[in-house]
């Protein structure tokens, strides 16, 4: 595993315009496999418009302690891009006035934002209903200014929401990096010590499963069983929720779907397992999500994809909930990853498998 | 032109077999599908049982599905190698049994 970005490999795959090019040619422009627009226009979901805003997800910066094979955003150590308590101040004021009720602050690893704990304490002032930091665990352990985070988490009522690709050390180390297992271990025992992710516990404690390759996600109620078992078994570790989300073909894991030759396969698969009723819950038609410089897209994956909204507002500072209603969401065909199977967002599967 | 007779991306176009047979080839899939939901079995048992069996039957297509549907499901590759070995015991087994009626027959032939 490479211990540096695409970005700072200079890679061509880490532009966004590389990686959009590699997604419209080949399976999808000699008409083997249907583009994503085509294949929602079937099912007369073209264009894909927005239902009311409900979850804010904020980009806080690529910058983090790991870099893990699949990582959609291609952080680690080496990126700087990191959120300005400007950018926060926006933020604030839009969260204050569009009334959402989930926000959801991720990276890279969220935590290593300078203003991290500032922005924390400021919205906990504004009675958020399910404020969601996701951790990767490991940066608790990163650094001694990071070990007190459990306590902050919990005395700011922050729903923790933690990467475990799965409940055994090989799967987990290949997929994160060598020792990530055995920290997030101590790290879920800490947290379990403070009485997060115990049963009937208010403190959320979730976990998110994507697959360590080239393949989809089993069903989430049946991999959430297996986790808990292991889990409290082997470590007598407990949480509430298991999140199953598909690995979307960009950055990193497209680098890995490439070299490794199982991209056109992986396309076949997503193609094959198109839900349309996931298409009516994808997490787009509810979420903005704001990169750390305060652009505005329809989802992280998007933002990765530098594919900004389609609207005349695009920017935090610029916010206008109508305007913003009112527009189309662009999608491309690492779309196909939110609608297999049982479909897929940051809070994992969106319906029943039909 | 390819030399084999196998080709991996014949797998996904097994759904084909319903052109030149419509009826059967759905009655097929239909019975498949239903065989592999969640029953008195696991769909997670199930899936390890495919795996077993692909192997005694030798079918290349059926081992990549079920080791992939193996990984989607979380089975660790210790369990699926175990379903491997429990395949090629009931094979070799199904093989050695024999030995008894070879034992039989050369005590009958011979003085």
């Amino acid at each position: 595993m490479s211990k540096k970005s695409l970005h700072k490999r200079n890679d061509s795959l880490s532009k966004a315009e590389k990686q959009l090019e590699v997604l419209s040619s080949g399976i999808f422009a000699n008409g083997e496999l249907p583009t994503f627009r085509e294949k929602i226009a079937t099912s007369n979901q073209h264009p894909l418009r927005t239902k009311k805003l409900e979850i804010l997800q904020l980009n806080l910066g690529y910058m983090c302690n790991q870099v893990c094979e699949h990582c959609h955003v291609d952080a680690g150590p080496d990126r700087k891009e990191i959120m300005t308590k400007e950018t926060m101040e926006y933020c604030l004021e839009v969260i204050r006035d569009a009334g959402v009720h989930t926000l959801d602050l991720t990276g890279g690893a969220p935590e290593m934002n300078p203003n991290f704990r500032w922005f924390v304490e400021e919205v906990s002032k504004l009675g958020i209903s399910d404020f969601i930091v996701r951790s990767n665990l490991t940066i608790i352990k990163a650094n001694k200014k990071y070990h007190d985070l459990p306590h902050f988490f919990k005395k700011h009522n922050v729903h923790v929401v933690s990467s475990m690709p799965h409940w055994t050390k090989g799967k987990t180390d290949k997929q994160r990096g060598d020792g990530v297992f055995d920290t997030s271990i101590q790290v879920l025992e800490e947290l379990n010590a403070i009485g997060y992710g115990m049963p009937d516990s208010s403190l959320r404690l979730d976990l998110v499963y994507n697959p360590s390759g080239a393949f989809l996600p089993g069903d989430q109620r049946a991999m959430e069983s297996e986790f808990k078992k292991s889990l409290l078994s082997d470590f007598n570790i407990q949480f509430h929720n298991l999140f199953a989300i598909t690995n979307l073909p960009i950055s990193r894991f497209l680098d890995y779907l490439l070299v490794s030759d199982n991209y056109e396969d992986y396309m076949y698969t997503l193609v094959d397992a198109y839900n349309p009723a996931a298409v009516a819950n994808v997490m787009c038609r509810n979420t903005l999500s704001v990169s750390w410089d305060g652009w505005l897209y329809d989802c992280d994956f998007n933002q990765m994809l530098e594919l900004k909204v389609n609207s005349k507002v695009k920017h935090i500072k610029d916010y206008n909930e109508e305007v913003l209603a009112a527009r189309a969401i662009v999608v491309s065909q690492h779309c196909y990853g939110c609608t297999a199977g049982a479909g897929s967002s940051c809070q994992g599967s969106v319906s029943q498998k039909t | 032109m390819s030399k084999t007779y196998y080709n991996p991306d014949d797998l996904r176009k097994f759904k084909n077999i319903t052109d030149w047979s419509e009826e059967l080839g759905e009655k097929f899939f239909d019975y498949y599908g239903k065989v592999f939901e969640e029953g008195a079995l696991t769909a997670r048992e199930k899936s390890l049982i495919a795996l077993a069996v692909s192997h005694v039957v030798k079918c290349p297509y059926c081992i990549d599905a079920y080791t992939k549907d193996g990984l989607q499901k979380g089975i660790t590759k210790e369990e699926m190698m175990e379903a491997v070995h429990v395949g090629a015991a009931i094979e070799s087994g199904a093989t050695l049994v024999h030995g008894v009626q070879m034992m039989n027959k050369y005590e009958k032939l011979s003085m």
